[in-house]
């Protein structure tokens, strides 16, 4: 019989890195996510797969525990919201700099600052574009539904591993406190220490008389060696933007407007677009489920096809600079936003179709 | 069928954990559902509210500003939500501290003076499901018996001593409830 429960967007996550084999988790509370940590704790992780569920004494200390379970090839991982994410940047960016595979979750709330607990979009920037120091990108992950911020703590797993680096899931508040119906997969084991080093050779899990020593470090001083490190990351980031585009296409084919938009934005977009065909509006949405990579050719694809494109995020236009690097100037981009923390309203999101594209 | 539906009324009046049972007994009727709720500043008083939708095609906005019905329990919330019922949509509420009573025309409007009711069979503990029961009467879109299993799954185990009150609350409110404006 399937296992379907309804959850939070928070407790779904939590839930699907422990059937996911991860091996440990190490957070500091922050609203919107605290059930991450609550869920986690509640549920006896030590107990239940032997995984470690600890709070750290900050958001610093929790990201440097993920470098470290990281680098001895550990499924690791932590969670934050805005604030709490900035605090980890210098960590992220070290784990770029040493390839280390690890899951990362924001629940965005509105900023700057310490700003509001409620949902936003505006970290995208930080996410996608590098929220840390030096030349790298994250597999960066956007749920919009309770059901993918389960299935992505797998999956977010599986990539981060396959490619050696970090994913992050892009979650807000809303999708984070709301419940919906969630179906469960079985629990896979979690790797035995042998495994780990038979799988990943680069791991620091004790040297053996026949091999080099292991070694973790994003430091090497000489330039030309250091530029041979950036070439050999950018070679990856490259490959994962041919082979890692995810997105979702709802009502495109005859779409002579397009939305673009991701996570929950999404969700008020699909609403929308039944709105907007109850008016006779041939209207689509094109959702992004990974950030990095975008999916630029599909966006390029749709603009030969659409008289306008409308972006909707919960942020001053951030995604809407990659809409508009796709499409190239071929079809007519705009965007629309609520800011600090209010969600867009389905009607309001179609009245500014109209606004835009329509009532000219 | 959809049911759009927005419950608010003050912190610790129940409105979320109603939201909840609601939406577990819709699931446990093999429904779609999604429960949104405020959360954060209201949940340390003042003014909380959920949207609950229950449907039987994938749900697409969580997150919506017009309701099929509006459950309203004190007067911000009625000053807030009031406008945000569809046209031939529902709205009760429980007169109880409302002052400024609903005034629009082109909707059902029904009270359910819950908190009194609750207090007089000595359910007040359960004031919440006197207003569900009310809710269910006029719209009876789940069945008693997945209400029960609703209020199983929502309970915690060593809580669920409580359900015959909290079904005797629900049947309350369905007797209870009263029509002011119904539309033909």
């Amino acid at each position: 019989m399937k296992d379907i429960r309804l959850m939070k967007g928070n407790e779904a996550i939590a839930e699907g890195v422990i059937r996911a084999g991860c091996d440990g988790y190490f957070g500091y509370p922050i609203t919107p996510q605290s059930e991450v940590l609550e869920y986690l704790m509640a549920t006896n992780t030590e107990k239940r797969t032997g995984m470690v569920t600890l709070q750290a004494e900050s958001e610093i200390a929790s990201i440097h525990m993920v470098y470290g379970g990281a680098g001895a090839g550990k499924r690791v991982m932590t969670s934050s919201s805005s604030p709490g994410i900035s605090l980890m940047q210098e960590g992220i960016s070290f784990m770029a700099g040493t390839e280390l595979p690890c899951l990362l979750l924001n629940v965005v709330r509105g900023g700057p600052g310490l700003g509001t607990i409620q949902p936003s979009q505006s970290d995208y920037f930080q996410a996608v574009k590098g929220g840390g120091h030096g030349d790298y990108k994250m597999i960066v992950l956007a749920p919009a539904s309770v059901q993918e911020m389960y299935d992505f703590a797998k999956l977010g797993f599986e990539l981060a591993f396959k490619h050696r680096i970090q994913v992050m899931v892009l979650s807000d508040g809303a999708i984070g406190q709301m419940m919906e119906k969630v179906e469960l997969d079985e629990q896979l084991p979690r790797l035995t220490d042998e495994e780990i080093v038979k799988k990943y050779p680069w791991a620091t899990t004790g040297k053996t008389p026949d091999r080099p020593r292991n070694i973790i470090t994003s430091l090497d001083l000489n330039p030309v060696k250091q530029e041979i490190i950036n070439i050999n990351l950018q070679k990856k980031f490259k490959h994962i933007e041919e082979t890692e585009v995810r997105f979702e296409r709802i009502e495109c084919d005859d779409a002579e407007y397009l939305f673009v938009a991701y996570g929950s934005s999404a969700r008020v977009c699909q609403k929308a677009v039944q709105l907007g065909r109850a008016r006779g509006i041939k209207v689509g949405l094109l959702r992004p489920i990974t950030l990095f990579p975008y999916p630029v050719e599909e966006v390029a694809k749709l603009a030969k096809q659409v008289k306008g494109m409308l972006a909707i995020e919960m942020s001053a236009g951030q995604m809407v600079e990659d809409v508009r690097l796709a499409v190239n100037g071929v079809v007519p981009v705009a965007h629309y936003g609520r800011l600090g923390g209010i969600l867009p309203a389905p009607d309001e999101v179609i009245h500014e179709l109209e606004k835009n594209f329509i009532n000219k | 069928m959809t049911e759009e539906i927005i419950i608010a009324g003050f912190g610790g009046q129940g409105v979320l954990s109603m939201g909840k049972i609601l939406a577990y007994s819709g699931m446990m009727q093999n429904k779609e559902v999604s429960w949104f709720p405020s959360y954060g500043p209201e949940m340390r008083g003042g003014t909380a509210n959920v949207t609950v939708i229950l449907s039987d095609e994938r749900i697409s906005s969580p997150i919506l500003n017009k309701f099929d019905t509006a459950i309203i329990l004190n007067q911000q919330s009625m000053d807030k939500f009031e406008p945000s019922v569809k046209p031939g949509g529902v709205l009760i509420y429980d007169p109880n501290g409302i002052v400024h009573h609903p005034t629009r025309t082109d909707i059902n409007i029904y009270t359910i003076e819950a908190a009194d009711e609750a207090a007089k069979v000595g359910l007040a503990k359960v004031f919440n499901m006197f207003v569900l029961g009310a809710f269910l009467k006029i719209k009876p879109i789940i069945d008693d018996e997945y209400i029960h299993k609703g209020l199983e799954k929502s309970l915690p185990v060593r809580r669920h001593n409580l359900i015959p009150e909290n079904e005797k609350a629900i049947a309350g409110g369905k007797k209870c409830v009263k029509p002011v404006q119904v539309l033909s």
